[in-house]
């Protein structure tokens, strides 16, 4: 497991402020040492979120595999360890919802998950039957979130999820997309529709949110999940042939992994990136993330030109 | 789908190659000794084709084939497969019409007459016992190899042998949902990167251009050379 990072706590709150994040102090260590997690809010209520949650798309579908599911609830395990809380799924990725309901069965419920889930059904009236379905497969008693998946029916599902969120039956409503895909309409949503939530893919290759989704979602304050930070594993694979630069360090990344996740998350508009993995060495990786220094403007540039240069 | 043509392969994969292979090897588990039986029916099914074209053999070969099929529908798809994808459901709908298909055509009405045609055979006789041994060669272990008879692979690229030693006109309607699979798979396979994932494609493509060269013979008036190409 990577040592927490040491940092001066001025220097760290300096670097925080233009990124608009802040920091919840934490126990960590017996011998009482702390380190800070870096959180966001959700425009729509304040409430802060870790910057680095878990996705469970392909990672987490491996079936009734006991041995494979084991292994996941490990990987769970460490997330929550970690300091993490959102994990996310949808009814696309197979057994991973019930993956994820063993794995939280076998750590005692942790209070601090934050389930973030989908509805994907080309049916609207079928929806409500899905989501009741997603939620006993996560054996939780609501879920915090509920999105609609890759935008699929939202004029029916979304009058659903307020309808819910007023009923008290979940807390926050969003659409997604990914790859760059409908984001016409995803904006034609966002400007009409009250969410909490958008979810969309970007990371240091696919950055085209960030000329009209990520400034639209400040605009009408919804919080924003970024997916496919890793390009599903080929940008880690891509990478991580060369050497991590010498300058990681100003920003306290140890790895590709949180070199690539850190520029993500310090997009002011970003609250959180969903890195899946079937790793608990990658998973404490992953969410080292959401610790120490955050990239300025001006190494996030440095960032892109240096794997752009790759 | 909207903007389908910006999806990949790697858009359509929902499970890890290891994750698919092990799969495998928890099904070959459950289901052992049933490979012993699935190999002995390819055996069975290669002797009768070498035993004359009395009715009862062909009847006795659709019939294993047709058995084979259901099998994979119910054991392998809608309890095995479905726990990793929702596709598999429909899969398993896919194989059990082809083993009705099977049934009807072969054990019912006693059309599919087969002989031992050259191709046919030996694309009958890979999947019988060359498939299994390059997925041992390409990274899987002995316990996650796909079987004649019980793992769809091998038994949708057996039957497209078979099928096209079927006297007459090409059985179209009877390669339609294994030609069908083994693009699925071999798609499937691909957005994995495994190593296996030309063989369902190359038995389609080989399936598919024998029995279009045969079609095409058949409808110019003559026979194929030496009528033993299928």
């Amino acid at each position: 497991m990577p040592s927490p990072p040491t940092l001066n706590r001025r220097a760290l709150l300096s670097s925080l402020v233009a990124a608009g994040a802040s920091v919840v102090l934490r126990p960590l260590t017996a011998a009482g040492q702390s380190r800070t997690i870096l959180t966001r809010a959700i425009p729509s209520t304040g409430e802060r979120l870790p910057l680095v949650g878990l996705g469970s798309w392909i990672t987490f579908n491996v079936g009734d595999d006991v041995l494979a599911r084991d292994s996941c609830a490990q990987v769970i395990s460490a997330f929550f360890q970690e300091g993490g809380r959102v994990i996310d799924s949808s009814p696309m990725y197979g057994s991973s919802q019930e993956v994820i309901g063993y794995g939280l069965n076998k750590l005692g419920r942790p209070s601090q998950l934050f389930s973030a889930d989908k509805v994907w059904i080309s049916s609207g009236w079928r929806g409500p039957s899905q989501i009741e379905e997603s939620r006993r497969h996560w054996g939780v008693p609501r879920f915090d979130l509920l999105e609609v998946h890759n935008l699929t029916s939202w004029e029916e599902h979304l009058p659903t999820l307020f309808a819910m969120k007023k009923a008290g039956r979940v807390r926050y409503v969003g659409v997604t997309t990914s790859e760059g895909r409908r984001h016409d309409e995803m904006e034609k949503v966002m400007r009409s529709q009250p969410l909490d939530f958008v979810q969309v893919t970007y990371n240091v290759v696919d950055r085209e949110v960030e000329d009209r989704i990520l400034p639209l979602a400040r605009e009408r304050r919804i919080a924003v999940i970024c997916n496919r930070p890793f390009r599903q594993g080929a940008l880690i694979h891509q990478v991580a042939r060369f050497p991590l630069p010498s300058w990681a360090g100003e920003i306290d990344c140890k790895n590709w992994a949180q070199l690539l996740l850190k520029f993500i998350v310090s997009h002011p508009a970003v609250n959180c990136a969903i890195p899946a993995t079937s790793r608990a060495d990658h998973v404490r990786e992953n969410v080292g993330a959401s610790y120490g220094r955050l990239p300025d403007e001006a190494m996030r540039r440095r960032i892109v030109a240096y794997v752009q240069a790759l | 789908m909207s903007e389908w043509w910006t999806y990949t392969l790697a858009d359509i994969k929902s499970f890890s190659l290891p994750t698919y292979y092990r799969l495998f090897e928890l099904y070959n588990a459950a289901i052992w000794p049933a490979q012993i039986v699935g190999i002995g029916a390819g055996l069975a099914i290669w002797a009768l084709l070498g035993s004359g074209r009395h009715t009862w053999r062909r009847r006795v070969i659709a019939a294993i084939l047709a058995a084979c099929w259901l099998w994979v529908a119910i054991a392998f798809h809608a309890h095995r497969y479905a726990t990793l994808t929702w596709s598999a459901r429909y899969y398993a709908w896919g194989f059990g019409i082809e083993a009705a298909l099977l049934l009807w055509t072969g054990v019912i009405r006693g059309r599919l007459v087969l002989e031992r045609r050259r191709a046919g055979l030996a694309i009958f006789l890979f999947a019988l016992v060359v498939q299994p041994l390059i997925g041992l060669l390409l990274g899987r272990t002995w316990r996650q190899v796909e079987i004649f008879g019980v793992a769809p692979d091998p038994t949708a690229v057996a039957t497209l042998g078979l099928i096209l030693t079927a006297t007459g006109r090409v059985r179209w309607e009877l390669l339609a949902v294994p030609l069908f699979w083994c693009a699925i798979s071999g798609a499937t396979l691909a957005s994995m990167k495994a190593p296996d994932a030309w063989i369902p494609l190359a038995a389609a493509l080989v399936t598919v251009s024998l029995g279009a060269w045969r079609t095409l013979a058949l409808r110019r008036g003559r026979s194929p050379r030496g009528d033993n190409t299928g």
